[in-house]
């Protein structure tokens, strides 16, 4: 356990993404199986052990420590697991301090009386740094300093031949702790795993953003238009070995959607939009949101917020890889397969025919609907590419302006709102002088969500805060938040040089990893669209 | 003051303008670099270690704290009776001054700077493994570790060359003037270059001490991709690193932790403690159940930080002669 606190240590200290890779890379290079596979599990959030309740974690310091000694040091320390771990008296031990893999198998065969002497013997044998692992690890309070997506990066790197991070993605959901097969596959010593028919996860092929300077290079006789639908992307995985439903950043959220589950009564591997639709009507995002992070759903939320999905791709039929197709054929596939199957709960994303760009620009500007967000253009001939390939699709949204910014800081409000953290600044992405990926503040947002919202963002800024100045609390920069704006303009008292007329929390995006945030030139570039506003702003 | 004796040259216990001033020698020295030689006191007057002077009816001589190199417990002994003042003290060896010695009192004035039970310091050689372990893995960075100018700085060069990194170790202007006075007093510390007048990539691979308001800001720009760390014992809590933008803490003290406050503490075997600098009810709270009577020593304009560099330093004003005063 002593490499594997090390590096949850470094990844909580350690900004930068590169930085975090290269931690992650050492750790699966130079530590044994099955413990790096353990690790890799805990990383990547594969590996779920609550074991234990805070209160086993008071009584164990009750039984070492002096009251007195120990309400002084958590007063000062703040968190309970941390001043246990670091109060711990030092005992007289030649014991070692256990194995990950020996943590886990003990915990997964114990009773829970037995409990408390295990971890106080665990405890005893370890330094600072592995009893804090510890005591996070069997209370399920581990926070890893870094995403599933790092982890499958580092991996790809450790290989001993050429890997992409996709093709570990692809065959991810396939493969279970501790992974032995994979580690064998990336050290040339096994074949690679083949997933089979496990319904595995592929990696999405996504959009660019459509600026006024595109658009005009665009030959509209190559593109196809849909409309962008402002739900949830989801993939449909349906084999003979299971269903799955996937966000676009590769959880799993199938448990949260049982009925779209049941419904993938077929062999295929969809791509679509998850929305909530009463009526044949799409409802607003909000809506959605009460169906999002949730490990069990009740009837009457099934009711109340009833979900559907809109397909616009399918990458598999019956086991046949369709990726490789240009879009039109797909479409054609897709089209044939949905009259064939008829799924419930599901339709298909209508094509919206145009034949030039200005008519094109008019139908956009005419969608008013809360249900679409714009639109998506996607070129006749793309084949479907895992990633943001350059040229193939683009994302033409309506105003306003948004932009999906990262939370960096929170702060309590004032009146009603002063227990809540409810002022937000938020980031973006820019390279910093060394070339690495920094986030810069770009603004501030303290409306625009409801009731609810608010408290779920206060809840969790207090489950994910990083440091504490005063009022205001730093918070891990893992959460997306989309920001409306009516203007950005050039504004040179900000550190980041730009400044946003009337932002506001445009929803909630739990489901968006933070480095696909968008970055400050993508906020740049719509000044230059509006050089009026500098004056405006005087 | 009229007369002050210094028990260390950390600019929050050796104030300038005093007229008369005891210390030992290399205090006396590290006074006049850092202050100049006129304002490190109107006469100044070196006491070795062991020797003994009067003053009034009272016996004062030096023993050494283990802190920095010369800092030194202020021994008063009158009509058979013995106070011990520690000054700041360490426990663990280090190369670059003369350690600790335990002496019997009666009374014992204690610092308290990590007088809580979440303080345990690790083995610094451990600290600075870790530290070269992310040199290792980050070659193209350059490694940029905070550390207080006098005697922290010292203190990780000689823990660095125990470690066998042999290379040059590159300084921040502020902390060279003080390696050149250790060196005078016989403490080699190698081969030390300024961090400053060099391109960004001769830096790479390199570690540089910089004192810690340095290292997270402007100055530190000059490096490449800098890996940020902090030497202190401050480091030991997460919140407090965290909040200091470090991406290596460092749990490197030049202060007892609470382990070795208490042996201490049994060791002079004085009835009596008096506690200062720091968190003094833990300490009173825990000696009084071994039946030694501790007291709560308020220093005047006492700040809340310790000199680990995370406050100013000059927000101590507390000196070992206001002890006596």
């Amino acid at each position: 356990m002593i490499a594997f606190a090390d590096l949850l240590e470094r990844l909580v200290f350690t900004p930068g993404r590169n930085a975090k890779i290269a931690l992650l890379r050492r750790y699966f290079a130079t530590q044994p199986d099955p413990d790096r596979g353990i690790g890799l599990a805990a990383v990547t959030g594969e590996l779920s052990l609550t074991v234990a309740k805070p209160a086993l974690i008071r009584d164990l310091a009750a039984s070492r420590t002096d009251p007195a000694l120990f309400a002084w040091s958590y007063d000062y320390v703040g968190d309970l697991a941390e001043t246990v771990a670091l109060m711990w008296p030092e005992a007289e031990t030649n014991a070692p301090p256990p194995t990950l893999s020996e943590v886990v198998e003990t915990l997964e065969g114990s009773a829970k009386a037995d409990l408390p002497s295990i971890v106080s013997a665990w405890l005893d044998a370890s330094d600072a740094s592995v009893r804090l692992a510890l005591l996070k690890l069997i209370t399920g309070g581990l926070r890893v300093g870094a995403s599933a997506r790092l982890a499958k990066i580092a991996l790809a790197e450790i290989a001993s031949f050429p890997v992409d991070p996709d093709e570990i993605e692809e065959i991810w959901h396939g493969l279970a702790p501790p992974y032995l097969p994979l580690f064998a596959w990336l050290e040339g010593r096994g074949p690679k795993p083949d997933p089979l028919h496990a319904p595995v996860f592929r990696p999405p092929m996504l959009a660019h953003p459509l600026e006024a300077a595109d658009l005009a290079s665009l030959n509209a006789a190559d593109y196809r238009a849909e409309w962008k639908w402002d739900g949830i992307r989801v993939q449909l995985v349906a084999t003979a070995e299971g269903r799955r439903i996937y966000s676009r950043g590769a959880d799993d959220v199938s448990a949260a959607f049982p009925e779209i589950v049941e419904a993938m009564a077929f062999d295929a591997v969809l791509d679509g939009e998850l929305l909530v639709v009463r009526d044949g009507a799409v409802a607003p995002f909000a809506d959605l949101q009460q169906r999002l992070n949730r490990k069990v759903v009740g009837a009457k939320m099934m009711r109340d917020y009833p979900v559907a999905v809109r397909l616009y791709d399918i990458l598999f039929e019956a086991g046949a890889d369709l990726r490789p197709l240009p879009f039109d054929e797909r479409r054609r596939r897709l089209q044939a397969w949905y009259e064939r199957v008829r799924p419930r709960l599901m339709d298909l994303s209508p094509m919206i025919p145009f034949a030039t760009l200005d008519e094109l620009c008019a139908i956009r500007a005419d969608a008013r609907a809360a249900s679409i967000e714009g639109l998506m253009l996607k070129r006749g001939d793309s084949a479907y590419v895992p990633g943001r390939p350059k040229g193939q699709w683009w994302k033409w949204k309506r105003d306003p302006l948004t932009i999906d910014a990262v939370l960096m800081y929170a702060q309590r409000g004032h009146g009603k709102r002063s227990s809540y953290y409810s002022d937000y600044t938020f980031g973006l992405w820019r390279r910093d002088a060394a070339g690495a990926d920094e986030l810069v503040p770009v603004g501030k947002a303290y409306s625009g969500f409801t009731d609810q919202e608010l408290g779920w963002l206060d809840k969790w800024v207090r489950n994910h805060t990083t440091a504490r100045f005063g009022p205001v609390r730093e918070v891990e920069k893992s959460f997306v938040l989309e920001i409306a704006f009516d203007a950005a303009q050039l504004s040179g008292r900000h550190k980041s040089g730009v400044a946003l007329r009337f932002p506001r929390v445009a929803r909630l995006r739990p489901d968006k990893p933070a480095h696909e945030a968008d970055r400050l030139e993508t906020l740049m570039a719509l000044v230059e669209n509006r050089p009026s506003g500098v004056q405006q702003a005087a | 003051m009229e007369r002050a004796i210094i028990t260390h040259a950390h600019s929050d216990h050796a104030r300038p303008g005093h007229s008369s001033v005891l210390a030992s020698p290399a205090t006396l020295a590290l006074m006049r670099a850092r202050l100049g030689a006129d304002r490190a006191g109107g006469s100044q007057q070196a006491l070795g270690w062991g020797e003994v002077i009067r003053v009034g009816g009272v016996e004062v001589s030096l023993a050494p704290a283990g802190h920095v190199l010369g800092s030194a417990q202020i021994v008063l002994d009158h009509a058979g009776s013995r106070v011990v003042v520690s000054g700041d003290y360490k426990r663990r060896p280090d190369p670059t001054c003369d350690g600790f010695e335990p002496i019997a009192c009666d009374v014992f004035v204690t610092e308290a700077t990590f007088a809580l039970p979440v303080f345990r310091h690790p083995d610094p050689a451990h600290e600075i493994a870790r530290l070269l372990a992310s040199v290792a893995l980050f070659p193209d960075r350059t490694h940029v570790v905070g550390c207080y100018a006098l005697g922290k700085c010292q203190r990780l060069i000689a823990l660095l060359r125990e470690a066998g990194w042999d290379a040059p170790i590159h300084l921040h202007g502020a902390l060279a003037s003080l390696c050149a006075v250790y060196e005078d007093q016989g403490v080699h510390l190698g081969p030390l270059k300024p961090a400053t007048g060099l391109a960004r990539d001769a830096l790479k691979g390199a570690i540089v001490l910089a004192p810690p308001s340095a290292v997270t800001d402007r100055w530190a720009r000059r490096l490449s991709e800098p890996v940020v760390a902090l030497a202190s014992g401050w480091m030991r809590v997460r919140q407090r690193a965290k909040s200091r933008g470090v991406e290596l803490p460092l749990v490197i003290s030049d202060h007892a932790d609470w382990d070795e406050l208490n042996e201490t503490v049994d060791e002079v075997g004085a009835p009596e403690i008096w506690v200062t600098h720091g968190r003094e009810e833990a300490l009173i709270h825990c000696v009084g159940a071994r039946g030694v009577r501790g007291r709560a020593l308020r220093l005047v304009g006492y700040g809340d930080e310790d000199d680990e560099g995370l406050g100013p330093e000059e927000a101590r004003a507390a000196d070992a002669v206001d002890v006596l005063a």
